[in-house]
């Protein structure tokens, strides 16, 4: 792996961003509406009073955390698209760049966004909704890695869809991060799920951060188990995305789509 | 020294055969021309060469080394303008330059950039976006990144494609400018090698040192393109090229 490509692909989108601000209310624009309609249900639900936990804590939390997963997986996915849309692909394959340097490229970019829409969600949320993420303590950092792991994978799977399909499945990505909150508890235990879905919840490695918040929240901080499981299982994924992906540039590389690539195609 | 080496290359898709058993050779400081009729098999030759589709059976060697094994080192002395690989038309020229000069690893990129802005003419346009510039713009742009690695390789395809005659010749100079250079390759010190399609014969006459006629997806001419309508008995190129096209089987006859 070789810096200088990394960051090619990273600068490229970089310009991008810096050649159309647009483009960065359309990063952030989500979040900051999200947070702020989060924040205000939150906030109502906590005044009712009588919970067994701080509503506001558990959550906003949860969402923010939610959010920054769903943010890496479609910040590769927008990353991966722009050269879709812009027809690049064969100036970046046709040059020594490896898969792995082009993915990675995507990734950074992804990480940058993502961060920053942390940052400013978790400003929001404290300025205006009284939140500290800080208040589960350290363990903040591993659920962080943990989520941070998964998003790469989702974001890898799902361009690897598009890259096999074509353009067209980009709507497949879109929604992946609202259809997964139904089984990994962001909103709810995963105990309100009817027993047959749970299995779902068990496979998918942000449940496993969700779960243990509560735990915490609830003082019981064994939560050691689910985190290795968690950690375990979004590294699995990693790979498998990473895996899927290579396979379909492998394909591609014999039917020629690298060339033709285009969002023309369906 | 061949720098590139291509034996027994085909290429089928299921029943279709795209290339059929090429073997050809291109040599240090030397332009062949790859010409043949639309669907003949250059551009799928081509994207063999650079690495982005993958043979059906064959070899290419460049560099004197595997392409399949060697890759990533092979395609760090190679570089490609075609018609149908856009730039991002949403960067400037000078951050197109610049992504691309950091993909291939260029030394003191900011001087390279700046011999490439002033040699191929495009100093005026440097914070123009891609997109806003005419084709003979993009054509000299897309000729500046092909060049920002000093390639010891280049593949054009078609590069001077719907380009009015005198862009057409300034790019032809350009490239003749350059393979007249003596570019490093690591150890070695050589002039570079270039793989040219083009549909337009007077510029092949022109530029090209060597011309190979594909006609569905086999190579069945080569020669020096100023005498070889003459060995098959044609006025000109052009009317040898409408021959290939038509009736290549006729040109048997006429050996």
């Amino acid at each position: 792996m070789k810096f200088n490509r990394i960051y090619s692909i990273f600068l490229r989108q970089m310009y991008l961003i810096k050649s159309n601000p647009i483009r960065l209310l359309s990063i952030f624009m989500w979040l900051i509406i999200d947070i702020f309609q989060w924040g205000f249900l939150t906030k109502y639900l906590g005044s009712f009073g009588g919970a067994v936990f701080n509503v506001v804590t558990v959550l906003l939390g949860s969402v923010i955390l939610w959010e920054f997963m769903g943010r890496i997986q479609q910040g590769i996915m927008t990353s991966f698209l722009e050269d879709v849309w812009s027809q690049n692909f064969i100036n970046f394959f046709a040059s020594p760049l490896e898969v792995k340097e082009y993915l990675a490229g995507l990734v950074l970019t992804s990480v940058l966004t993502s961060f920053i829409g942390f940052l400013i969600m978790l400003l929001i949320a404290g300025l205006i909704f009284g939140y500290n993420i800080f208040v589960i303590g350290l363990y903040i950092l591993p659920f962080i890695l943990l989520l941070f792991i998964f998003g790469v994978a989702m974001g890898l799977f799902i361009t690897g869809l598009i890259f096999r399909l074509g353009p067209s499945a980009e709507w497949l990505g879109w929604p992946i991060p609202a259809v997964m909150a139904i089984f990994v508890g962001v909103f709810y235990p995963i105990a309100a799920l009817p027993n047959y879905l749970q299995f779902f919840s068990q496979i998918l490695p942000p449940t496993y951060v969700f779960e243990s918040i509560r735990l915490i929240l609830k003082g019981d901080f064994n939560i050691g188990m689910n985190l290795v499981l968690g950690l375990v299982l979004a590294v699995i994924y990693l790979f498998l995305s990473y895996l899927f992906f290579l396979s379909v540039y492998k394909h591609n590389l014999k039917t020629g789509s690298i060339s033709k690539f285009s969002a023309e195609e369906s | 020294m061949a720098v590139v080496e291509v034996k027994n290359l085909t290429k089928k898709y299921e029943k279709f055969v795209a290339v059929n058993d090429i073997s050809f050779e291109i040599q240090e400081g030397e332009i062949v021309g790859l010409l043949g009729p639309n669907g003949a098999g250059k551009t799928t030759t081509i994207n063999m060469v650079l690495g982005i589709l993958e043979p059906t059976s064959g070899k290419i060697n460049i560099f004197g080394k595997n392409l399949k094994n060697n890759r990533t080192e092979i395609l760090q002395k190679m570089n490609f303008a075609a018609v149908y690989a856009h730039l991002p038309t949403n960067l400037t020229v000078i951050q197109n330059l610049k992504v691309f000069g950091h993909l291939y690893g260029v030394k003191n990129l900011k001087n390279k950039i700046d011999e490439l802005l002033k040699d191929f003419d495009l100093e005026k346009f440097k914070d123009h976006k891609a997109g806003s510039l005419s084709s003979g713009e993009l054509s000299r742009l897309n000729l500046a990144k092909a060049v920002i690695n000093n390639p010891c390789l280049i593949m054009l395809d078609e590069p001077t494609a719907s380009l009015d005659p005198s862009v057409s010749k300034d790019i032809r100079e350009m490239v003749k400018k350059y393979v007249g250079k003596n570019i490093s390759s690591g150890l070695e010190l050589g002039k570079p090698a270039v793989l040219w399609t083009s549909h337009n014969m007077r510029e092949v006459e022109e530029v090209c040192d060597r011309v190979m006629f594909l006609s569905k997806g086999k190579i069945i001419l080569e020669g020096n393109p100023k005498t070889l309508a003459k060995e098959y008995g044609k006025k000109d190129l052009e009317e040898l090229f409408i021959t290939v096209a038509r009736e290549p089987l006729s040109l048997n006859n006429e050996i």
